[in-house]
């Protein structure tokens, strides 16, 4: 997996709650059986007038000018910024991949679904909680800032204003530890290979009716 | 120590846990399907790795495929690409059971487990889906999971996952008359929100919950994930165990003594505490309708489209505003004034026999207005498909101008054909009523399979209690 030390990136904001999978990147890109690709895609309905499918050339569609992410100032934005909630829906990998693809490194949001948020560590897509106030006065700051940046410090666990303020956020330690390291998750899980068959044998015999 | 259902689950499948409290869960039963699987088997491959334990998979194919003219199989050449892919990698590593597309136990996957049995009270039941949640209505800890756990399930049997805190959500008392399984998961949904369960695991209880049958529970805990919980379930009862008696997969002869045993240990104790809990009274609740772009914006049949400044938080009142605007309503009015074009009875939420009946029920020697383009019924599965057209429900339906179709996803998400056109209305028997969910435009109004099928009679939403 790909390793998240510390970023420096140009910040663009999407100001609504529950930004569910759906508008991350619609169904009709989930026929794709690659893993790559999904960029174009991200947030498909939003961002262009006309309905998108799989194989068109998106450079040729017309742009929704009126959709956040298609403004001038927020071209090459690695760290999104979100409000709660954010990722609701599906189980969808693809909209983490999408956002990966996109451009997007980091997602600062006041809250996240669950399955999104784990999917998003999986794919080198690092997402920070912060507390509402702090994200409201960061989508005032982007807004009012042309080339609005912040600095995502995993190791130090802080998101860094170039005003030098420093808000700290919460990470697992194990999470943490596999995206310092760009660690595979199943490599880890098989150095307890040996505690997984131990286990898989007693369950079998005790409740050999879920080994049919 | 007392321990709720959560924590007996949670620790029966503990294989290791690390310093941070990460734990690696054994997992028991592993549904797969044709969208969230391929680029995990290509991730297997590429690492050369093998499947831990074969017999854990159950799959079908029922996203992509399409509900009419099965004979010409799937045209789209890219999700018959994407069915053909795991025809193919099941082929290549095997599984416990596959019901590839036509055959006659092909469905929705959430609906295909369950009715075979390969949901067993005391499991842990992973899909790379989250509606997965839904077969925790058999007492399982069932977690909807992305593509990258399902490698990780493939390759070593096990989850990486963070202990949930617990909530009950009480439902005491009965329902009326006309309300549904469905209206008791709305309601809680109106009232926490889409994020009032995020991080927590969701246990279901209280009168109104046990009464429920089996298809109910599993449409209480389907919309789980709806209420932000990525595990809801129910405890074990008789109810549990008289369905699964005598399914393929259900244990037998001596074991399923044994099992029957264990199984009625899989109940809270009295005393156990959970983090949050919510009480809901059953008798107040009324049939639900969505009528925004989030499950939470709901409301009863008798209420009203709410205003963008009923809400005092201004992003609350943008999206408000933002979702009256997609959906083309005006504040103020009245959810049975609320014309449709198409009605969707159907998904994981709700295609199972029960829900057939009920619909029926309402259709029986009635016709779909005339303003109603399409009334859709998709079974969940073969076996759903067939059982209804024993008792002749197929016959009730189209009688009445339903369209009776072949089981699979279909209109829930629109990855197949049947898809809502920009701008058309649909009530809908599904769970997600987001922007474009059934289609590019399309506006999705979530509702019990009854209240569906009233809405097709009336040509706009109808109280189904007040139909004679
Ligand atoms: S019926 Fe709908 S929610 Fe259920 S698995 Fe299929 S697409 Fe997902």
């Amino acid at each position: 997996m790909e390793k998240f030390i510390k970023l420096d990136g140009l910040v663009a904001p999407l100001d609504r709650a529950n930004v569910d999978t759906d508008a991350i990147i619609p169904k009709q890109f989930l026929k794709s059986i690659k893993r790559s690709g999904f960029g174009p895609n991200a947030f498909d309905e939003w961002r262009y007038m006309d309905h998108g499918e799989p194989g068109q050339d998106c450079a040729k569609r017309p742009r929704n000018p009126n959709f956040v992410l298609n403004q001038e100032r927020y071209q090459g934005a690695s760290i999104l910024l979100a409000r709660s909630n954010f990722g609701c829906g599906s189980s969808r990998e693809h909209a983490p991949w999408a956002l990966h693809d996109f451009g997007f490194r980091a997602i600062i949001g006041e809250s996240f679904a669950d399955i999104f948020f784990n999917n998003s560590f999986k794919n080198g897509l690092l997402p920070v909680v912060l507390p509402k106030a702090e994200i409201d006065a960061l989508f005032g700051l982007t807004e009012h800032t042309p080339g609005y940046r912040l600095t995502v410090d995993l190791p130090a666990q802080v998101v860094l204003r170039p005003d030098g303020y420093a808000i700290p956020f919460e990470v697992d330690a194990f999470r943490k530890e596999c995206m310092l390291n760009g660690w595979d998750d199943i490599g880890l899980t098989l150095r307890h290979a040996e505690k997984i068959r131990e286990f898989e044998a007693r369950r079998r015999t005790e409740q050999p009716w879920l080994f049919a | 120590m007392a321990r709720t259902l959560y924590e007996k689950l949670w620790d029966s499948h503990v294989v290791h846990v690390e310093d941070d409290g990460t734990a690696l869960l054994y997992i028991d039963r592993h549904l797969v399907h044709e969208v969230t699987s391929p680029q995990a088997f290509e991730g297997l491959k590429l690492a050369g790795r093998k499947p831990w334990r074969v017999s854990s998979i159950v799959a079908t194919a029922d996203h992509n495929t399409p509900t009419s003219h099965w004979e010409q199989g799937i045209t789209d050449p890219i999700s018959r690409q994407q069915v053909e892919t795991l025809d193919a990698n099941i082929r290549e590593v095997g599984a416990l059971a596959y019901f590839p597309f036509k055959d006659k136990r092909q469905g929705i996957v959430h609906v295909v487990g369950p009715e075979n049995g390969a949901t067993l009270p005391g499991m842990t039941v992973v899909c790379g889906d989250s509606h997965t949640s839904t077969h925790g209505a058999f007492a399982c800890l069932a977690h909807g999971i992305g593509t990258s756990e399902v490698e990780h399930v493939l390759a070593t049997q096990c989850l990486l996952q963070k202990k949930s805190k617990t909530m009950l959500v009480r439902v005491d008392g009965e329902v009326g008359a006309g309300v549904t399984a469905k209206d008791i998961v709305l309601a809680l949904i109106g009232r926490i929100g889409t994020a009032g369960g995020n991080g927590y695991a969701i246990e279901f209880g209280g009168a109104a919950i046990r009464a429920l049958s089996m298809e109910g529970r599993m449409t209480v805990c389907n919309m789980a994930i709806e209420a932000g919980a990525r595990v809801g379930f129910v405890a074990a009862d008789d109810t549990t165990i008289a369905y699964l008696k005598g399914l393929s997969f259900s244990p037998k002869g001596a074991d399923w003594d044994k099992a029957v045993a264990h199984w009625r240990g899989l109940v809270s104790d009295p005393d156990a505490r959970f983090d949050a809990v919510i009480e809901m009274d059953a008798s107040r609740i009324v049939p639900q309708v969505t009528w925004g772009t989030s499950p939470e914006m709901v409301t009863g049949i008798d209420g009203t489209v709410p205003a963008p400044e009923d809400f005092k938080d201004p992003v609350k009142s943008e999206g408000v505003a933002r979702a009256l605007q997609y959906m083309g309503l005006t504040p103020r009015m009245r959810i049975d004034q609320i014309a449709i074009d198409k009605v969707f009875i159907g998904s994981c939420t709700n295609s199972r026999i029960e829900d057939l009946r009920a619909a029926a029920a309402v259709a029986r020697g009635r016709h779909v207005a005339a303003n109603v383009k399409l009334a859709l019924v998709v079974p969940g599965s073969g076996l759903i498909k067939a059982q209804a057209e024993a008792e002749g429900l197929d016959k009730i339906f189209t009688a009445a101008g339903f369209e009776w179709r072949q089981p699979g996803c279909s209109m829930c998400l629109a990855m197949n054909d049947d898809r809502l056109n920009p701008g058309e209305r649909c009530a809908s028997t599904s769970n997600r009523n987001f922007e474009g969910r059934q289609g590019a435009g399309g506006r999705t109004h979530l509702v019990s399979p009854a209240m569906a099928a009233a809405a097709a009679i009336a040509g706009r939403f109808a109280d189904v209690r007040q139909l004679s």
